[in-house]
């Protein structure tokens, strides 16, 4: 007989209701906008309408004298003070970068950005006076275009600058020694298809509009902000402004979504900070929705020129990417770097031997753009999975037989790719079989080919996308060779309650991720203790003094490592405690389910609360023991965490109306070893629906004149419920061999691998018809001109993509069609 | 200024609002009540929706005068006195139907608002039903799934 196992049922891999869910369901939530302290007042911004233009004349007298105004600001009043907006990421040592005021001083170069500040007592005052300010603007012309940008003699976006271009940056596999030279490819190749991709911009759209509320104290200030970052916020305050660290402390509460699109420092909040500091009042500033999505940062907006070569049997030897990435006006705080994580991720799952990435920093006089879910990946996913499926129709293969022929096998790993890394683990076999056998992939062709056949008016279409990403970012010296401006470990303390209860600090910075419930469940297993007595401390620089916050998949696969290291680090302080009150040596100890026993003598034994409360009266310690067992532990990751997965797609065209519907949509993703299924399972569904609503809605259009025509939800059209079928979603488990856990990212993996499987989908049902591209978003009009317009239709015919006359929702002739 | 009687989760209130006042900056500003939020300004989120008289409404586009005489249930409003749920509240939380939970308040009274007109709605009718509340985190899935399951609570 075995002896009974007292260990609690283990905490990892269940699928564990969350602890944050208590307030939010009830309503007693702290929202940036939710707060308010003594004698605050609100902020209200004037933003410019010119997307380009200098400031010839502002005079806010009549807005100074309107009721409840305490002060209005302008450029003038900040521009010896203000610094610039942070930017930590110049990606080449000669990348210009041309200065970001907060507030606008000369000249404003997007529609949106901030020229003055008023101060009053109300929100409703504050906005009612802007209109009060007089403002005289002399219009230059707008830049929207990137190809137009670059050309000789273009109109420059800020009169400092020589060119728009802000960096070129290039990784060839040949000069960089990871495989053959991409132009020996090119010559010899027996296959080659070249396409553009347009990466349409996209708006984060994170429900929570951002606010930030700053209390001035001394030298220094308290600032409550709706940001991914309080701890990197904390810092770039510092830096930006002047003001001593120690004297800076930055809390972000409750924290409604992000996605990327809180990750940089704002010019608002920097504004928020000098506002309180000049009047030495707290003051309050949230933006409205039509303010967040013309002004908080943009996504994507690139244009991607791709090359594929292959051999007549299907074998790739060489791919070759050209991009022009939009900066917008000004570079944020890590946006000239969101193209660049890009570059590790067109070769995605192939081996290839030759591999060339340029990728060129436009600005224009646009929103700046930075993260947005999967920051640089989700582009790089597209333009690859696209191609493959060009490249297979151009061979007359299956676009799945293709992509076998051409992947990493499972028995290859660990497999260092043509980009420089190594991928620690992976079955895309394995991954790929359950996915074609769940949706039924073998039916739905067969059924294709009848619609095919009949002429049915709904004719149906299968996409795959079969992707790797890379996350859990990053490890320091990597991105240390990126000049990134910080390093990519995570920090994490646990500290030991004399009643047993454990308090966990993380420097992520949660928004929705549910790290309160995973690290609880991890902490328990660890420590032997219940879920239950778990808290974790967050975003607060005051309690949770170090940081690097919560983007990149990184929260898990890099701060859950910290926890595991500290909570190992207190075990190996409790031991020693546990020894000497069992008169026992350390190393005959066992521990488990949280408690120490003697090997081979079951019976005395001392559980990791005993031990804290033995050192909270501190009465009976070894000799030379400090009366704790609380740790730290800082954590950089070696690699990335390489998490994948095969993605197959089924729509239904009305060829009539050119409206798409998902028939069905089935994802089969390793995540690793799962440390809760139910917060996989969610994030995957959200990253579906906004890798979807890439594919068939969402697109920020700006006109001829640089205005943002999709400014609220009723242009930019978030997807509802009723525009989303059900998913079905599955798991492989492909444990990382680089961490202790096993568990690799999970937050932007949907978005990453989503939208090519349904724009190939669009593209498979619409090759009877010539079609072999559609502009994203595929909304039914494009479709339905693209059926009707034959092999003409290119997803970005010329170099129209963007700007001028031709940017338009309808796409007139300049546009799609030409 | 306009002088307002209206009941507020069960509270009775006596107050002087500008005409132009929303209900939501009313509920806000005025009593405090943050738990409804507010997420856009073209009545499209429905992050802000409450119910008014027993219907749900978004309350960005009542004004705080229209509420005058009328009784307001907010989520904050929605458990019981020893803190038990609301079955949708519970089944938000057993299914995982929220992320970050700006959206949650709002879609809370709407899916209560769903199953009072249609105690037993198909997957079609709660997408449809939910179609004025907005989610970025969640594709929306579980949250048709803790539909589905206060359904089968409630009826
Ligand atoms: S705030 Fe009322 S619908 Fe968005
Ligand atoms: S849970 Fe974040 S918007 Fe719905």
């Amino acid at each position: 007989m075995t002896a009974v196992d007292e260990r609690p049922e283990a905490e990892i891999g269940k699928a564990r209701r969350r602890k944050e869910d208590a307030h939010l369901i009830t309503g007693r939530t702290r929202w940036t906008d939710n707060l308010s302290v003594p004698g605050m007042l609100h902020l209200a911004m004037l933003r410019s309408p010119m997307a380009h233009a200098t400031i010839t004349s502002i005079d806010p007298t009549d807005a100074r004298s309107r009721p409840g105004v305490v002060a209005v600001f302008t450029g003038a009043d900040f521009k010896d003070v203000q610094g610039n907006v942070p930017c930590a990421w110049p990606v080449t040592p000669d990348m210009v970068n041309p200065g970001a005021p907060s507030l606008a001083v000369d000249q404003v170069n997007f529609a949106g950005e901030c020229v003055a500040v008023v101060v009053a007592r109300s929100k409703a005052e504050a906005q009612d006076a802007l209109e009060g300010i007089d403002i005289e603007y002399e219009p230059l012309p707008p830049v929207l275009d990137m190809d137009q940008a670059v050309k000789d003699g273009a109109t420059l976006v800020h009169p400092n600058t020589e060119s728009n271009r802000s960096y070129t940056w290039v990784f060839e596999s040949g000069a960089a020694g990871t495989g053959a030279p991409i132009d020996d490819a090119l010559r010899d190749a027996e296959v080659t298809v070249s396409r553009r991709f347009v990466q349409q911009r996209l708006i984060p759209a994170f429900m929570e509009p951002r606010a930030v509320m700053v209390e001035p104290s001394g030298e220094g200030v308290t600032v409550w902000s709706a940001t991914q970052i309080p701890h990197i916020l904390r810092v770039m305050l510092a830096l930006t402004l002047g003001l001593p660290e120690h004297k800076v402390r930055v809390i972000a509460p409750d924290v409604g979504g992000g996605f990327g699109g809180k990750i940089p420092v704002t010019p608002e909040e920097i504004i928020s900070v000098l506002v309180a500091r000049r009047l030495n009042k707290p003051v309050k500033y949230t933006e409205s929705r039509s303010e967040s999505l013309m002004a908080a940062h943009h996504g994507r907006d690139q244009l991607q020129d791709i090359t594929i070569t292959a051999t007549r049997d299907g074998t790739v030897t060489g791919l070759d990417v050209h991009l022009l990435a939009d900066m917008g006006a000004y570079l944020r705080l890590v946006g000239p770097g969101v193209p660049i994580l890009g570059a590790f991720m067109y070769n995605a799952i192939y081996k290839i031997p030759a591999y060339r990435f340029v990728c060129e920093g436009i600005f224009t006089t646009k929103t700046p753009t930075d993260a947005y879910r999967g920051a640089g990946r989700p582009e790089a996913t597209f333009a690859i999975e696209r191609i493959m499926d060009e490249l297979a129709v151009e061979l007359g293969m299956d676009p799945m037989e293709l992509r076998r022929k051409n992947w990493i096998k499972h028995e290859e790993f660990p497999f260092t790719t043509v980009a420089g890394l190594t991928y620690d683990s992976g079955n895309y076999e394995a991954a790929t079989d359950k996915a074609l056998e769940l949706i039924g992939w073998n039916d739905l062709r067969a059924e294709q080919q009848e619609r095919r056949d009949s002429n049915d008016p709904v004719q149906l279409g299968l996409g795959i996308s079969t992707f790797t990403e890379m996350c859990g970012l990053a490890p320091s010296r990597v991105l240390g060779s990126l000049s990134y401006g910080a390093g990519g470990w995570e920090h994490a303390a646990i500290r030991m309650l004399p009643t047993g209860k454990v308090e966990v600090v993380t420097g992520a910075s949660p928004h929705g991720q549910g790290h309160e419930t995973a690290f609880a469940q991890i902490v328990a297993d660890k420590l032997g203790v219940a879920f239950e007595d778990v808290e974790l401390i967050h975003g607060d620089t005051a309690s949770s003094h170090k940081g690097l916050d919560t983007y990149g998949s990184r929260s898990l696969a890099v701060g859950g490592i910290a926890i595991v290291n500290a909570a190992d680090k207190v075990i190996e302080k409790a031991r020693k405690i546990a020894a000497h009150l069992l008169e026992a040596n350390e190393a005959d100890l066992e521990f488990s389910g949280g408690k120490f026993r003697v090997a081979g003598s079951p019976g005395s034994e001392v559980g990791i609360a005993d031990a804290a409360l033995a050192v909270f009266a501190a009465h009976n310690l070894p000799d030379g023991v400090e009366p704790s067992i609380d740790a730290e532990a800082t954590y950089d990751p070696e690699n990335f965490s390489f998490p994948h997965g095969t993605h197959l797609c089924a729509v239904e065209i009305d060829t009539e109306t050119g409206m798409t519907k998902i028939r069905k949509y089935v994802c089969v993703d390793d995540v690793g070893t799962p440390i809760n299924p139910l917060i996989i399972e969610g994030q995957v569904h959200g990253g579906l629906a906004q890798g979807i609503a890439q594919a068939l809605f969402e697109e920020a259009v700006y006109d001829d004149a640089g205005n943002l025509t999709t400014g609220t939800f009723v242009d930019y059209t978030l997807p509802s419920a009723a525009d989303l079928p059900s998913f079905t979603t599955e798991r492989t488990e492909t444990p990382s061999t680089t961490n202790p856990l096993g568990v690799k990212g999970v937050g932007e993996a949907g978005t990453i691998a989503s939208t090519p499987a349904v724009v190939n989908a669009i593209v498979d049902a619409l090759r009877p018809f010539g079609v072999n591209d559609i502009r994203m978003p595929a909304t039914p009009e494009r479709v339905w001109r693209a059926i009707h317009g034959g092999g003409k239709h290119r997803a970005a015919g010329g170099t129209t993509a963007y700007g001028g006359a031709s940017t338009s929702t309808s796409d007139g002739d300049g546009g799609d069609l030409q | 200024m306009t002088k307002i009687n209206v009941k507020v989760d069960g509270v009775s209130y006596a107050d002087e609002v500008e005409p132009r006042t929303l209900l939501v900056h009313y509920l806000r500003e005025q009593l405090g009540k943050v738990g409804t939020v507010v997420g856009c300004d073209t009545s499209n989120c429905g992050a802000c929706t409450v119910d008014l008289d027993g219907r749900s409404v978004k309350s960005c586009t009542v004004l705080a005068v229209q509420a005058d005489g009328g009784e307001v249930t907010t989520i904050e409003g929605l458990a019981g006195p020893d803190g038990e749920l609301d079955p949708v509240q519970q089944a938000f939380h057993e299914n995982h139907a929220l992320q970050c939970g700006f959206c949650t308040p709002g879609m809370i009274m709407a899916v209560r608002d769903l199953l009072r007109e249609n105690p037993n709605p198909s997957e079609d009718e709660i997408r449809e039903g939910i179609e004025g509340n907005l989610c970025r985190c969640t594709g929306y899935q579980n949250i048709v799934r803790a539909a589905q399951a206060a359904a089968g609570v409630k009826s």
